[in-house]
């Protein structure tokens, strides 16, 4: 069972009904008890990254994910909750996340191109692996990205004017999209289901 | 490389897909779920859905079909028509819509645009944006009410007002060229990207392949009904001749 974080931050739903059509199990829940019982966990997240940090502080669940991960549950953050695996985000005043992959999140500086980057951007590969094909599109809405990372973490990455963004990363049992998986089409619906399936 | 985007429209009227020229005349085109998901399976890169049913009693069916659609179809879509307050916001959104549009109500009440964007982020904000030419050739009005009223207000200053205020997109309708597929008002576009940070979909005018070559020079994305709904061209052939001229897409 794939628990899915509600933290009062996105549009959950749209994660559960690509779960749902991927035939995984899942659960929309803040309830530490239903949580517990899963084996994996997606937090989703839309908004500012103050607001999500102290959200999951305020109501338990930080520690909760903190716990769960120290017991090799496997963890995915989606697009600001991918943001919130690194150790610190630099939105609207320096701030930590939960540190489970090295890195910075920052605002991006390229002044060639629109802040934010909406729309579809090709997914490259950063080292030979089978999760994703050549030709991988996936959608993108943000404006910060993680940097200073570890290369081995980093899976999936795209170009956007100057700037390599980290698109998929991935530490031990860790798992992170910048991209949105269940609103990038078949491509992404695959990402996800290897997160489901086989991560 | 980020790709430019195509988005079928939908405007819905009780429940049906319509589709007018020059904001009038509506023609029966069919079922909103079937469509989308038809788009979606033809490469569509995101959908709108324009709500233009008269009554409130009437858009509550577009809360029904936005939840069908959200578990339809896996790209991004925007629902706009109607929405007034935060609460038709949450609404859409709560429904499984990823972003909503807002017109005639944000010019009533540009505070709207800062609450929503503030509550639910700029990016789920898309402010939509139906403007015509001043008979002096001076520039572009912004017109209310589907088109039916002239607000007075310049369309380039409301734009940038509506940005500051945070709306994360601009979807911008040409009235003089809407439904009569004669290409899209490139000047106004131009116009338009020149001064603002954030995407403009260019919408209104699609006849032909190379329409959307030259809407996408001056803009982020392009909105098309007509040529889709008719089939004249699927959206696979569009991005497919796009590509052909060079035009990053996703394909």
């Amino acid at each position: 069972m794939i628990g899915i974080i509600d933290y009062g931050m996105s549009n959950l739903y749209s994660v559960k009904n690509a779960c749902d059509y991927l035939g995984l199990d899942s659960v929309v829940s803040k309830d530490v008890s239903i949580l517990s019982k899963c084996d994996k966990l997606i937090l989703p997240g839309v908004g500012a990254f103050q607001d999500c940090m102290h959200t999951l502080h305020s109501m338990g669940l930080y520690d909760f994910i903190v716990q769960q991960v120290n017991n090799d549950v496997a963890l995915l953050g989606i697009c600001l909750g991918m943001q919130a695996l690194f150790e610190t985000s630099e939105e609207n005043g320096l701030c930590d996340g939960f540190g489970f992959l090295k890195g910075h999140v920052c605002h991006m500086e390229d002044p060639s191109v629109k802040i934010p980057q909406i729309g579809w951007n090709v997914l490259e590969s950063n080292h030979p692996q089978a999760i994703f094909k050549e030709n991988t599109y996936v959608y993108y809405v943000h404006s910060y990205y993680a940097k200073d990372m570890d290369d081995q973490d980093l899976i999936g990455y795209s170009v956007y004017g100057s700037m390599k963004i980290p698109g998929l990363v991935m530490h031990d049992h860790i798992m992170g999209c910048q991209f949105h998986p269940e609103k990038s089409g078949e491509d992404g619906l695959k990402i996800l289901e290897y997160f489901g399936k086989e991560f | 490389m980020l790709t430019k985007r195509i988005i079928p429209c939908l405007d819905v009227k009780n429940g049906n897909v319509v589709k007018g020229i020059h904001f009038l005349g509506l023609k029966k085109v069919g079922d909103p779920v079937a469509l989308a998901k038809k788009y979606y399976l033809d490469g569509a890169d995101e959908l709108v859905f324009l709500d233009i049913s008269a009554t409130v009693e009437k858009r509550k069916t577009m809360v029904d079909i936005v939840k069908k659609v959200a578990k339809e179809i896996y790209i991004p879509f925007t629902v706009g028509g109607g929405i007034s307050t935060i609460e038709d916001v949450r609404d859409m959104l709560m429904a499984g819509a990823d972003k909503v549009s807002l017109n005639s109500a944000a010019i009533r009440n540009p505070d709207l645009i800062k609450e929503a964007s503030k509550r639910f982020g700029n990016q789920c904000i898309v402010l939509a944006v139906d403007a015509k030419r001043r008979k002096d050739g001076s520039g572009w009005n912004v017109y209310i009410e589907g088109g039916r009223k002239d607000t007075g207000i310049d369309c380039i200053e409301w734009i940038l007002k509506g940005v500051s205020l945070g709306a994360g997109e601009i979807l911008l309708t040409s009235m003089d060229a809407d439904g009569t597929k004669d290409g899209f008002d490139l000047a106004l576009y131009e116009a338009v990207s020149k001064v603002v940070q954030v995407p403009v979909i260019a919408s209104g005018g699609c006849g032909k392949m190379d329409d959307f070559v030259d809407a996408l020079k001056v803009s982020d994305a392009a909105l098309a009904a007509s040529i889709f709904h008719y089939e004249e061209s699927n959206v696979q052939n569009v991005k497919k001749y796009l590509k052909e001229k060079g035009v990053a897409v996703r394909i």
